[in-house]
């Protein structure tokens, strides 16, 4: 391995916590609480925030109960998913699509509307050939904001439990979604979409152009170079952890991600909102230290499973070494496993993407997954199972995260015989019950799902490539869809009337049958009083908490997913070693 | 449930306010701005010869002419380097219809330079992620040089010129890996021979 393999995970992650630290302090501020809080920015901005809310006829000063947030927030994405659905639907005779491209199958746009709204993004389609400017940019792009904004009221809710004291409300949904919009998601996606432009992602409204190849051939002698509002798009997939591309390859197509530097920046995006609200937490609990503990946490895991990746990419496919290939790390070559990647990110980029794309739930991808090698592939299906809290999605993945903090304190409190706390709160049967269906009902959906699909002869039907490796192709596809991640082991062929019912199905469980358990904890939370830390209370800032949180969200996702793993990803590399 | 209907009012109107504001407005913010600053980028860098627009230098062409360099494998279909439908192959590493399209490959590359006898870089007979890889490694540049020479009539020693001429090293030193530009190389070759002086970049 080269000293590049690891200069540039070094410099990824040191940039990334740089960036992270001041957002997060701005976003504390954003997502402050109390009547009189005002978010930081330009009175034309807030004067903006004000008209928006009129306009709607949402009273901003109404503190609204748990369940209350939630049927909003249920509401609000409900008809994110139908205005998402019937542009689909429509496509042929609304404008903007100069590629002349006729409607969506019902199954699709079911799956597809489910994917964005529930920030999943899952693509069972292919971008360039299937959807419409208008239903990219009012369907898709929408959806990627407000999912993302959903997440982030999720959390805000879940923080005033822990900050308010016997309060009847949690917030209102329409302040915190509008405010993460506006003071957040907008502005950094301005700035990420015209650097983007700059290194060569397209930004038009053009029809595809046409150019006339250079060496013409019998099959072809022209190249229709695809066109449209992809850089927009890109910058809020990315910072929103949508993670659905403007083109079927998504950011490993050269207009989508051309240069070494929009692949850099578009992987910190991933990460950029996820870790920077581990400071906001920390900053709104009134102790930096807890969401430090939180963000340690999560780096670990992080940081070992980007070297398992990257060592077994770069390791190869013995098959290469067999035709005699050379497949040697060097200054004129990646060399490793480059099979479905590209030259301008090799090995080190490829891997260092998966891994963030999957421990955080975007989905985006720069290599495709499937050719990954059996162990490569592994790291990120295992990061999505592990319920996608290592960084996780925007909002999602810290309250996810949040809960296993619960669960830890709650075991913690089992075994040394202290009443279970966090953060100034008793936590009690009420709270783990919620915490139990939040940690259960996303295996749920992978598992049976999976399970499902291999029973049944038009889930089989779908696998492109044979034995293990077809397996690891569904399980990815339930994970990735049960998780709300969006990435594929795309051989399988996933747009069909049983994929499209049966993966929407798993992205709704796995997405609100989190948020509403998280929001009840929120509610639960609120009303309670604060009690003071006493001999008792096990402190959640120390690395003794980092480790046992790390355990609590490891053994979890082993105890569950191991099985599944070793038919799958490890039987093949097994297969692959034993190969001659 | 008059609480739910309660909802549905802001909700819709949020909707539609939220569509107005990150569906219409800032797309079209982004396009403006972008066309106005990086009008060349936004519009897909495209290549233009003699008044027509021959590629993207983003988005590599198939080449099978000994006097070409050619890029990696595309899995696109129905053709190679369709940039109308990008794709990789998604074939999983212990598929045999992996192995047979690779040593299927080295054999097209064997039979165009018998006489190479240097082990052939992974990149070159692997599918690229989006099928439209422009780069290929330095390596599988340099695995080309003498065929490309020997086809053109060339100094091998100007070939090989050339393709340092369109080897980008990795972006400020550190970010990517270093890369040939194969259809801005070869749109180099031909200028070359046509121009007076070919040796001289």
């Amino acid at each position: 391995m080269t000293g590049h393999a690891l200069l540039q995970p070094a410099l990824y992650l040191l940039v990334l916590l740089l960036l992270a630290w001041p957002l997060g302090g701005y976003m504390a501020r954003v997502f402050r609480d109390g009547p009189m809080a005002r978010p930081p920015g330009p009175a034309w901005l807030q004067a903006l925030e004000q008209k928006l809310y009129r306009l709607a006829g949402v009273r901003p000063e109404e503190d609204m109960a748990w369940p209350r947030y939630a049927l909003a927030l249920l509401a609000f994405n409900l008809l994110g998913m139908l205005a998402v659905f019937g542009l689909q639907l429509g496509q042929a005779w609304l404008p903007l699509n100069p590629e002349g491209l006729p409607g969506v199958t019902l199954d699709s746009a079911f799956n597809t509307a489910v994917s964005f709204a529930t920030n999943t993004n899952w693509q069972g389609y292919g971008g360039e050939t299937t959807l419409s400017h208008l239903t990219q940019m009012l369907g898709l792009t929408v959806q990627n904001f407000l999912s993302a904004a959903s997440g982030m009221a999720v959390l805000a809710a879940l923080m005033r439990g822990f900050t308010r004291r016997d309060s009847a409300g949690v917030g209102n949904f329409w302040v915190d979604m509008t405010r993460a919009v506006l003071y957040v998601l907008l502005p950094l996606s301005l700035v990420l979409s015209l650097a983007l432009v700059s290194q060569g992602v397209v930004q038009n409204f053009a029809p595809h152009a046409v150019a006339t190849l250079v060496q013409p051939s019998d099959a072809a002698t022209q190249q229709t170079l695809a066109a449209g509002p992809a850089a927009s798009q890109v910058a809020i997939k990315q910072l929103g952890t949508n993670g659905g591309g403007f083109f079927n390859v998504n950011a490993a197509h050269p207009l989508e991600n051309p240069t070494p530097l929009s692949n850099f920046l578009e992987m910190l995006s991933i990460l950029l909102i996820p870790a920077a609200l581990c400071f906001t937490f920390g900053h709104l609990v009134g102790d930096l230290r807890q969401g430090g503990a939180l963000l340690a946490a999560m780096t670990a895991v992080f940081v070992v499973a980007l070297a398992a990746c990257l060592g077994a990419e770069q390791a190869g496919n013995p098959l290469f070494e067999r035709l005699g290939l050379a497949t040697q790390a060097s200054d004129l070559q990646a060399g490793g496993n480059m099979e479905g990647k590209e030259t301008r990110f090799g090995v080190v980029d490829s891997a260092l993407w998966a891994t963030a794309t999957s421990a955080a739930s975007n989905g985006s991808v720069n290599a495709m997954h499937d050719s990954f090698t059996p162990l490569g592939g592994l790291v990120p299906m295992a990061l999505i199972q592990l319920g996608e809290v290592i960084f996780g999605g925007v909002g999602s993945g810290l309250y996810g995260m949040v809960v296993f903090a619960l669960v830890a304190v709650f075991i913690a409190g089992l075994m040394i015989g202290r009443t279970p706390e966090y953060l100034g709160k008793k936590i009690e049967a009420f709270e783990m019950q919620m915490a139990a269906l939040v940690i259960l009902i996303p295996p749920l959906a992978v598992l049976a799902g999976a399970a499902l699909a291999v029973a049944l002869e038009a889930g089989r039907a779908g696998l492109l490539n044979p034995g293990a490796h077809g397996f690891s192709e569904v399980l990815y596809a339930l994970s990735s869809a049960g998780n709300n991640n969006g990435s594929a082991f795309a051989g399988l062929s996933a747009n069909t009337p049983f994929y499209n019912l049966l993966l929407g199905v798993a992205m709704l469980l796995g997405r609100y049958g989190v948020m509403i358990p998280v929001l009840a904890i929120a509610g639960a939370l609120a009303a309670k009083k604060r009690v003071p830390p006493s001999a008792g209370t096990l402190p959640t800032h120390t690395p003794l908490f980092v480790c046992l949180l790390i355990g609590t969200v490891l053994l979890v996702g082993a105890l569950t997913f191991v099985p599944a793993l070793a038919l799958g990803p490890v039987v093949e590399h097994l297969q692959m070693l034993a190969a001659r | 449930m008059p609480d739910s209907l309660n909802s549905l009012k802001p909700a819709l109107l949020m909707l539609a306010l939220m569509t107005v504001l990150t569906g219409v407005a800032y797309p079209l913010l982004v396009t403006g701005v972008a066309q106005g600053l990086f009008p060349q980028q936004a519009n897909g860098s495209q290549i233009e010869k003699d008044g027509k627009v021959v590629g993207s230098a983003l988005i590599g062409q198939p080449f099978s002419d000994p006097g070409y360099f050619w890029g990696r494998p595309s899995a696109t279909g129905p053709v190679p380097y369709n940039a109308g439908a990008s794709s990789g192959s998604n074939l999983g590493p212990t598929n045999p219809a992996l192995a047979d399209a690779v040593r299927a490959r080295i054999a097209v590359l064997h039979a165009a330079d018998p006489g190479n006898t240097a082990p052939i870089p992974v990149d070159l007979v692997t599918t690229s992620a989006s099928g439209l890889d422009p780069h290929i490694s330095p390596a599988a540049a340099d695995y080309q040089v003498a065929r490309v020479a020997r086809a053109r009539g060339m100094d091998a020693g100007a070939v090989a010129a050339l393709v340092a001429r369109y080897t980008e090293d990795r972006q400020f030193g550190v970010l990517g890996e270093p890369r040939v530009n194969v259809l801005q190389l070869n749109l180099a070759l031909d200028t070359a021979v046509k121009g007076p002086s070919p040796a001289s970049p």
